[in-house]
């Protein structure tokens, strides 16, 4: 029983991992970008939500209402005015200025918020849980995982049922084409960073509510991320909700067998899955 | 007032010159064919013209107004669409999305629209979910053809559209040029192919190393001019 119980508890941190990962996952299939900057972009959403919090006294569940649209314009305006610049067949120039933004950020907010490290008040929901048979599953661990499923289905509506969707995939598929088709892809790459930052929020939320963080802890989500739509398979959004339990589901049973062991059987998985399938469990069919 | 018109409009490739001062006119509901070889130029003025390649405002003038400097999204929405060389599919769409995305950037009313475009190309409908690219190459350049009409576009750049296909199928893709030309667009076709280009062109312009070299209509060319304007002159020695 304390296996399935694992198990399960691995599931759910997948969910936080695949959370932390949609958006990267959705503006690399996209325009074929790197942002280095992700995680400390969701620390940063973190703080955001956390001063919503405290100045205005809101819930977590409401500021992160709040939060998103600003977080939006936030990514809209930095693909728009900065990463669109160094967007070209050399993949170095964006991966130096979103790695040089996460040094920005790191120090931003350092400056601004102290390294305390914080966290997100949720009125007891922190601890709660139920019970599912011999289970007992935290609410917010199976809140988190429930999101991410929610944010890949919406992803993937988005995608494949709209007319952005269309855009989207075309101006992927070939820019200059797509312009020919009246599509300005400068904008459409704006709009979904812009998204990304939405789903970059909402991973700040559960980032915040679900343990302390401080300025520095961006780097490593970035890694868990980055690892999960790797696993997944660059472009494939629930390839990269899978990506994510995977990484949850080693953690948590590496920390099962030896707590010491969490961290490093999350990378090992990663790893092996790179041995076997070196794109990806779900890579696309054109690249 | 021609539809379009450009004023020595001139392209670079970094320092190499592809285009030298070319002229041409498009009066309103005129095809136009643009024959010669390989490296003529031909493509170069079709990316020009779709805003593809920049190029000084005044080089080219649509409806009037001057669009050399326009970029290509902008070119089209104003009403010039074009279906490029090599037909340029989108991998990631189904081919009944590769004909919406065509009116991405501009959705008006006119004589094409999805069933308009089924029924000039039938076999499209039975393969509207199939990805764009698993189709023959012909069908490929139907899709790219209806994709370009969905946005009921006042001129139609056609770059290419036999290059690849078997006689038969070039046959099929011709037979929809009048059809087109009835719904009232202009057309600006790219052939390497001659017979074809001079059986549905009003007028034609030859190309060579980044000119014009002769124009006029088919029954006023002879064989033997566009001969020489197609390979030069050989010089008598």
């Amino acid at each position: 029983m304390i296996w399935v119980n694992t198990i399960v508890q691995g599931i759910l941190l997948g969910g936080l991992y695949a959370l932390f990962a949609a958006g990267l996952s959705l503006v690399f299939g996209i325009m074929r970008l790197v942002n280095l900057a992700h995680g400390d972009l969701i620390v940063l959403g973190a703080y955001l939500i956390l001063l919503l919090v405290t100045l205005l006294g809101l819930s977590p569940f409401v500021a992160v209402l709040v939060a998103a649209p600003a977080m939006f314009a936030l990514g809209w305006a930095l693909q728009r005015y900065m990463l669109n610049r160094v967007l070209g067949d050399d993949i170095l120039p964006p991966l130096l200025v979103t790695f040089g933004l996460s040094i920005v950020l790191q120090n931003a907010l350092l400056e601004g918020f102290s390294a305390d490290s914080q966290r997100l008040p949720t009125a007891g929901l922190a601890s709660a849980s139920i019970e599912l048979g011999a289970i007992n599953v935290g609410v917010l661990p199976l809140m988190t995982l429930v999101t991410a499923v929610l944010v890949i289905v919406v992803l993937n509506q988005i995608f494949y049922r709209t007319r952005l969707g269309r855009a989207f995939r075309a101006t992927s598929d070939d820019a200059v084409t797509a312009s020919l088709m009246g599509i300005k892809p400068a904008n459409i790459f704006a709009v979904a960073t812009g998204i990304a930052m939405i789903i970059v929020t909402i991973a700040a939320l559960y980032l915040g509510t679900r343990a302390n963080f401080d300025p520095s802890v961006g780097p490593a989500r970035l890694i868990y991320a980055f690892e999960a739509v790797i696993i997944g398979g660059l472009g494939s959004l629930w390839g990269t909700l899978l990506g994510g339990i995977i990484i949850g589901l080693a953690q948590t049973l590496g920390a099962a067998i030896n707590p010491e062991w969490q961290i490093l059987s999350g990378h090992i998985a990663f790893l092996l899955v790179l041995l076997v399938r070196p794109r990806g469990l779900f890579p696309r069919a054109v690249d | 007032m021609a539809l379009l018109e450009t004023r020595n409009l001139t392209a670079f490739y970094g320092d190499f010159q592809a285009l030298f001062g070319v002229d041409i006119r498009v009066e309103e509901g005129e095809t136009i064919a643009i024959i010669g070889a390989n490296g003529a130029g031909k493509t170069t003025l079709m990316r020009s013209l779709s805003g593809v390649l920049k190029n000084v405002p005044d080089a080219i003038t649509f409806e009037g107004q001057a669009i050399g400097d326009l970029p290509a999204d902008a070119v089209m929405t104003r009403g010039i669409a074009m279906v490029p060389e090599g037909r340029k599919l989108f991998p990631s769409l189904s081919v009944e999305e590769n004909l919406m995305i065509g009116s991405y950037g501009r959705q008006i009313k006119g004589a094409w629209s999805l069933d308009a475009v089924y029924k000039l190309f039938p076999v499209l409908q039975e393969r509207r979910n199939n990805p764009g690219t698993a189709l023959s190459g012909g069908q490929q350049q139907m899709v790219a053809i209806g994709r370009a009409l969905m946005s009921n576009p006042r001129l139609l750049l056609c770059d290419e559209i036999s290059l690849g296909l078997a006689p038969v199928v070039i046959k099929d893709i011709y037979a929809a040029i009048p059809r087109i030309k009835a719904s009232g667009a202009s057309m600006v076709i790219v052939e390497q192919d001659i017979g074809q280009a001079l059986k549905v062109a009003d007028r034609v312009y030859c190309m060579m190393e980044g000119r014009i070299t002769l124009s006029g209509t088919p029954e006023a060319l002879s064989r033997e001019a566009i001969h020489d304007a197609y390979f030069g002159k050989v010089e008598a020695a």
